[in-house]
């Protein structure tokens, strides 16, 4: 019987068996942001430890950045003070940092793939959950704490235990108006917010195969929302092309030796797998969160739950989710009043969702009382943008174009929610209180679907929006 | 040696519901922290307190389980971010273990390493036991590492925990620096031979 890539990834980077059973598994590349590596660094001083391989970690700066100016000191004193440490940090250990002066800053999981630091065959290690993302390159990429981060900075490995791996396939075709956030949004409603625990998700199947590397990092970005710490796609020819040239990507012989050593890792044919579940392309519909948890989803033509329908042990939850969302039991979820629209984050933040979210926007406007801000995952991406125009389309539909960082995705920045403000957002939660405000209300969505709701001011289905199949020029 | 984790004993509060995370555990403003200490204080704040910051009715804010020191919780506890917030909050509260159907994966190899026991169980023993003590809130409770149980007053229940857990805890190896470090030239062996992203 052959073997998964996380097996076989599994294997070369296992140093040995500790005592308590667990693995200590090396960790080829480590990424660092503001918000769980300060205390990381304490406790190295603490210990009186070095970083044992400064060269495999690199920093960033996303969760507190400002997103409307870069002026320092940051007027939050504590977002400022949490840069200065970092600055420090990186400086005092000798680590790589793409700092907001770089022209290469952004959300870690959108700079990483964007460097070609992210490479298939490595374990990746981030104090962050989302780290899964960078599965997308057949990558097993770990979300950590800030202990660990301590532990791979100090050691370049980490106490791990072994997953068991989950075949997702995905086969067919997308219909006209479904995109890869609405794939991963129907996989976590079918399997559940904890389907996932225990397991590594590997994706396949027709449509894994069709799609780009921003698509699959768009899937791999929420496997965590499923429960799964891990998702990956095996690595193809879609993926040594997107690496390909990339400042940090292995150049002239020593690329063609990677991109051999690349395809000898993709799951064998005949690779075991503890669990397969098979999902048909055609039955995805464009999917939109009603409640307060990424798996409280329905298709965008489906009304919410009403509990009176559902066995009492599950009643509790829906009325504490309708709740807070401000729905009434079984209510259409098209139609519903939209404050705001957020176009960003390490789910939806890369250059193809602004390009497809431009397409649909471009000579059309905001509605009015809608506040819609539009953040690039990095720095590049915005320059992309301002290169090709979109930026232009946004600002001149009147939503507020803005700088890299992960934003009103988890509100550590100042841009939030006020009051019960109800979010249209391509991010990854919808939990209480996420977008910074305890009374805030998110609908978590496609790009696109985003848009629709900007212009329309309520939750709309962009297939009627904008026409149905209607992919302009794409 | 760290110390051993055999049992924890105290009183217990049960905060009921599932799929509870971590930006409820711990709100994201909390996180704006270059150190973990007085997180106790953030510890399910918005659940707990009004934006004006009056009290809103939480099993935390009931004076009768002030000092408790297991928490009794429901399935999917600490789902979301992999943000060790959560966990320290808990612990810098005064909890040493916590009782639940289940637990998401990161939030719990967070909190075993700041030797929090998170232990699983059924969910009728976690309600009923979520009874007794709101008859009885000086109720005590042992989490029996070891034995793997849960025992109070007369009664017991089975409770889960991965063999690994369970033997950092018991054998006071929880944080895992001390044997990672150990490893020494088996590290160098793999970093020689694992590639690393380079700048060329």
């Amino acid at each position: 019987m052959g073997k998964s890539l996380y097996e076989k990834v599994w294997e070369s980077h296992a140093i040995r068996t500790l005592p308590n059973g667990q693995t200590q598994l090396f960790i080829d590349t480590h990424l660092i942001h503001e918000v769980t590596s300060p205390q990381a660094f304490g406790m190295l001083r603490d210990l009186g430890l070095k970083v044992r391989y400064p060269e495999r970690t690199f920093a960033t700066v996303d969760h507190i950045v400002p997103t409307h100016s870069l002026l320092e000191p940051f007027e939050d004193p504590q977002a400022d003070e949490m840069i200065r440490q970092l600055r420090k940090n990186v400086q005092e250990f000798g680590i790589t940092f793409f700092d907001v002066t770089s022209g290469q800053q952004g959300i870690v999981h959108v700079i990483g793939p964007e460097q070609g630091i992210t490479q298939p065959g490595m374990t990746i290690a981030c104090g962050d959950s989302h780290t899964s993302t960078h599965g997308a390159f057949g990558a097993i990429a770990f979300g950590i704490g800030t202990t660990q981060v301590r532990d791979v900075l100090a050691t370049q490995t980490m106490a791990v235990s072994k997953l068991k791996v989950r075949r997702i396939n995905v086969n067919g075709k997308l219909q006209p108006g479904v995109y890869a956030k609405d794939v991963i949004l129907h996989i976590i409603r079918t399997l559940g917010v904890n389907g996932g625990l225990g397991y590594a998700y590997e994706y396949g199947g027709s449509v894994f195969e069709r799609f780009s590397m921003e698509e699959r990092m768009t899937v791999c970005n929420m496997s965590i929302e499923g429960g799964a710490r891990i998702g990956y796609v095996n690595p193809d020819q879609t993926t040594f092309d997107y690496l390909k040239g990339r400042p940090y990507a292995p150049k002239g012989a020593a690329w063609d030796e990677a991109v051999a050593r690349w395809k000898a890792l993709a799951s064998d044919p005949d690779a075991h797998y503890d669990d397969v579940v098979n999902i048909q392309g055609e039955d995805i519909p464009p999917t939109v969160t009603w409640g307060i948890n990424p798996g409280q989803g329905c298709a965008i033509s489906d009304r919410v739950p009403d509990p009176a329908q559902y066995p009492e042990a599950q009643r509790a939850s829906l009325e504490e989710a309708l709740a807070h969302m401000k729905l009434r039991p079984g209510q259409p979820i098209k139609g519903v009043k939209v404050n705001v629209a957020f176009l960003g984050s390490c789910t939806n933040g890369r250059l193809s969702d602004f390009r497809e979210a431009a397409k649909y926007l471009k000579g059309r406007k905001v509605a009015p009382g809608v506040r819609a801000i539009a953040v690039p995952g990095s720095q590049q991406v915005a320059k992309a943008c301002e290169e090709e125009g979109i930026a232009d389309i946004f600002r001149e539909a009147g939503f507020e174009w803005r700088g890299a960082g992960c934003s009103m995705c988890l509100a550590m920045n100042p841009d939030r929610l006020v009051g019960d403000e109800l979010c249209a957002s391509s991010s990854n939660r919808n939990f209480k209180g996420r977008q910074g405000s305890p009374l805030g209300r998110t609908v978590l969505m496609s790009p696109v679907m985003v848009v629709a709701a900007a212009i329309t001011g309520e939750i709309s289905d962009a297939r009627e929006v904008f026409g149905v199949g209607e992919r302009v020029g794409a | 040696m760290l110390e051993p984790i055999r049992q924890v004993t105290g009183r217990a509060v049960y905060v009921p519901g599932d799929d509870i995370d971590t930006d409820r555990i711990t709100p994201a403003r909390y996180l704006k922290v270059v150190t973990f200490d007085g997180l106790g204080e953030a510890l399910f704040y918005d659940e707990r307190f009004n934006p004006d910051g009056s009290e809103k009715p939480h099993p935390l804010n009931d004076p009768r389980f002030k000092g408790a020191r297991i928490m009794l919780v429901g399935a999917n506890f600490g789902c979301g971010s992999s943000r060790e917030h959560s966990p320290q909050a808990i612990y810098r509260a005064g909890f040493r273990a916590l009782i639940g159907q289940s637990f998401a994966e990161i939030f719990f190899g967070n909190a075993t390493t700041l030797s929090l026991a998170c232990v699983s169980a059924a969910k009728e023993d976690i309600l009923a036991l979520a009874q007794a003590i709101a008859q009885d809130p000086s109720l005590e409770v042992t989490v029996d590492v070891e034995r793997l149980e849960v025992r109070y007053r007369d009664r017991s229940f089975p409770v889960n925990l991965p063999p690994t857990a369970q033997k950092a805890l018991v054998e006071g190896r929880w944080d895992p620096i001390a044997d990672l470090l150990e490893a020494g030239e088996l590290i160098d062996q793999a970093a020689a031979r694992l590639a690393k992203a380079v700048r060329s």
